[in-house]
């Protein structure tokens, strides 16, 4: 009974939270400089007349108030009608959902990771906090935590595709191959150097903070008590240590999905990679107003969703939370 | 069983901007332990006593220094011989329920403790019957630490200790905030393992629960044991007692003449030279704060006290 009403709080919060950002980012546009018709017509608007112009715009309603504007997106929302992208020439929904496929194995294997090496690096440098491994390990996701996506994703371009050329310099796919001859071997080989531009840059935020709640375990109580017990410090983190961090390292594993999702846009940005980030950066360039609205409620799901995840299954797992609802 | 000789810690840290502070809460500390004894180690709350038990078993911070020495029936401890002895000679029993993991089954964490006191083979028949012989239900096993009472958290932490072979036992501080009825069956757990033939260690800054078990009592002041006196001395006006500090300390007991004792406790940061009680001493001279006074035996009683006469 309670994780029912516990999921339909969810629900309404993330509805209430849906209905925010559509209003915001919907202002936003508005108040843009953006000319939808312009961005829609594109290079031919010398051919087109003002009248002709000010016709398309009648059409759109774009002269209707803000209000009336919104409410008609907002109708069209509820029938999922995301709209047309200009720039696609397709619905939004159908290439949000193209994009967003192609960006999943990307950020899926980034995730995974960044996740799992992130962890092993913060539980090695916790455990020997102060040690030369700590330092170099500290010394290591500092460096990394500062570097932007872009450019550590142009640095490895360099490296790998342009001198060393084991990496090809661009795309999902080789370029003139129809899409259904692409092997998987080389859609992995394309995949290569941008998740592991992702993955090298999650990993720094994930080590960090494991190595952190680590320490903190080894300075409780109850780590001490184990201590006397005769425990030593591969059995006081295997027996005591994992099992206290694995829960913050779920929440924060989820709660990355955000940042994972930022890092995308850059990486595939420069690795011309056709995911969903770099269709952000294409409607934001070419003013796609349909593309980009649909696709900041995409992403708004996304993350809210990867939260929500992390909270029910901090629930499904802790014994206090779990039991102590029960009792 | 157990003698603890002159054990000093000092604990070395940076205050504001890079000074450097030196912090001394155990200092000259003398301790004997025999099998089949509970020995009371009481001072005040938060005055380092714990840290006897945490330099006893070799499990003080690392930027803990020691001197003097510690020695286990006949052996000087060494931090190896430390390590080969925790939970399996010298066991603890901590003070509260925080000190068993939050995320880990009781039953488990006390299994645990059987494998690590050397019962590999037999750590789960030797689970069961500490359970038993504490009374605890079975269904506990599978319970978190946070669904225990206070009774049944007391018992577990006993029975992780006592659930191995350990012949020196260190409760430090067993009775905190505890119903009277609990803290009367954790004293009475106490006695018995003393009766056992094991050396008990009884940390407490509760003088009543101390005398109702001990039968040494050892007074903490300001990091050192001022006076080590057997339990019957205590009684009456306190004739039996030696050192200015217990004597007042005895007198200032609700019961006896209820008068506490002027001034308060050096700070570990800023020990006097001499005598560490001296500045609150009636009978203080200037040589008791030219020279620390050291433990002399009179009577029954150890005493650190130059005035002191049998």
């Amino acid at each position: 009974m309670n994780i029912l009403r516990y999921l339909i709080k969810k629900l309404l919060r993330l509805i209430l939270l849906l209905f925010t950002i559509s209003v915001l980012s919907f202002t936003l546009v508005s108040l843009s400089p953006i000319d939808p018709v312009q961005a829609y017509v594109g290079a031919e608007m010398m051919r087109i007349g003002p009248e002709q112009r000010q016709r398309i715009a009648e059409r759109w309603g774009l002269n209707d108030p803000p209000v009336v504007r919104y409410m008609r997106w907002l109708s069209s929302l509820m029938r999922g009608d995301l709209g047309t992208s200009a720039i696609y020439n397709q619905p939004v929904s159908q290439v949000i959902r193209q994009r967003f496929f192609t960006s999943l194995g990307l950020m899926g294997t980034a995730w995974v990771l960044s996740g799992v090496l992130g962890f092993l690096l913060g539980v090695l440098s916790g455990a020997r906090a102060g040690s030369w491994v700590d330092q170099i390990i500290r010394f290591y996701a500092y460096l990394l935590a500062s570097t932007p996506a872009f450019w550590l994703a142009l640095l490895l371009l360099i490296v790998f595709a342009v001198f060393l050329k084991w990496a090809p310099v661009c795309c999902a796919t080789p370029p003139g191959v129809l899409p259904e001859q692409v092997t998987f071997a080389q859609r992995l080989h394309h995949l290569v150097l941008p998740a592991l531009t992702l993955s090298i840059i999650g990993i720094a935020n994930i080590t960090l903070h494991t190595r952190q709640k680590l320490i903190t375990i080894l300075n409780s109580d109850y780590i001490l008590f184990a201590r006397a017990q005769g425990e030593n410090l591969f059995g006081l983190i295997w027996h005591h240590g994992l099992r206290n961090i694995a829960l913050p390292a779920i929440t924060l594993q989820f709660a990355s999905i955000s940042e994972l999702f930022g890092g995308s846009v850059l990486a595939e940005q420069v690795f011309a990679y056709p995911g969903l980030g770099q269709a952000t950066v294409q409607a934001g360039l070419r003013s796609d107003v349909p593309l980009l609205l649909g696709i900041v409620l995409f992403s708004t799901l996304f993350v809210f969703t990867g939260n929500a995840l992390a909270d029910i299954l901090y629930h499904l797992i802790d014994p206090r939370i779990r039991l102590g609802v029960e009792s | 069983m157990l003698e603890v000789r002159s054990l000093s810690i000092h604990f070395h840290r940076y205050a504001r901007g890079l000074r450097r502070t030196v912090l001394t809460p155990v200092v000259d500390l003398d301790l004997k332990v025999s099998a089949g004894e509970v020995v009371a180690v009481v001072g005040s709350s938060g005055s380092g006593k714990s840290l006897l038990a945490h330099a006893v078993l070799g499990i003080l911070p690392s930027n803990a220094h020691i001197e003097g020495e510690i020695w286990y029936k006949g052996q000087l401890l060494t931090p190896e011989r430390q390590a080969a002895m925790r939970g399996r000679r010298i066991a603890l029993i901590p003070q509260s329920v925080s000190f068993l993991d939050p995320l880990m089954r009781v039953g488990a964490q006390v299994l645990r403790a059987a494998q690590l006191s050397g019962k590999n083979r037999h750590s789960a028949a030797a689970q069961r019957a500490i359970f038993q012989r504490y009374q605890l239900p079975l269904e506990v096993e599978r319970w978190y630490p946070f669904q225990l009472s206070g009774g049944m958290a007391r018992r577990t932490l006993v029975s992780m200790a006592v659930v191995g072979e350990a012949e020196l036992i260190l409760a430090d501080e067993p009775t905190p905030g505890l119903h009277p009825e609990v803290v009367q069956e954790t004293l009475n757990h106490l006695r018995q393992l003393a009766d056992e033939q094991r050396g008990v260690v009884l940390i407490t800054h509760d003088i009543q629960a101390a005398l109702q078990v001990a039968d040494q009592i050892a007074v903490f002041y300001a990091g050192t044991t001022v006076e080590i006196a057997p339990v019957t001395a205590f009684s009456g006006k306190g004739e039996g007692l030696l050192h200015p500090y217990t004597q007042a300390l005895w007198r200032s007991l609700p019961q006896n003449e209820f008068i506490p004792l002027p001034g308060m406790q050096p700070s570990p940061q800023d020990l006097p030279q001499g005598c560490l009680f001296a500045p609150r001493c009636p009978l203080a001279t200037a040589e008791c704060t030219a020279e620390r006074p050291t433990m002399r035996a009179i009577a029954q009683n150890q005493v650190r006290c130059i005035h002191a006469q049998g």
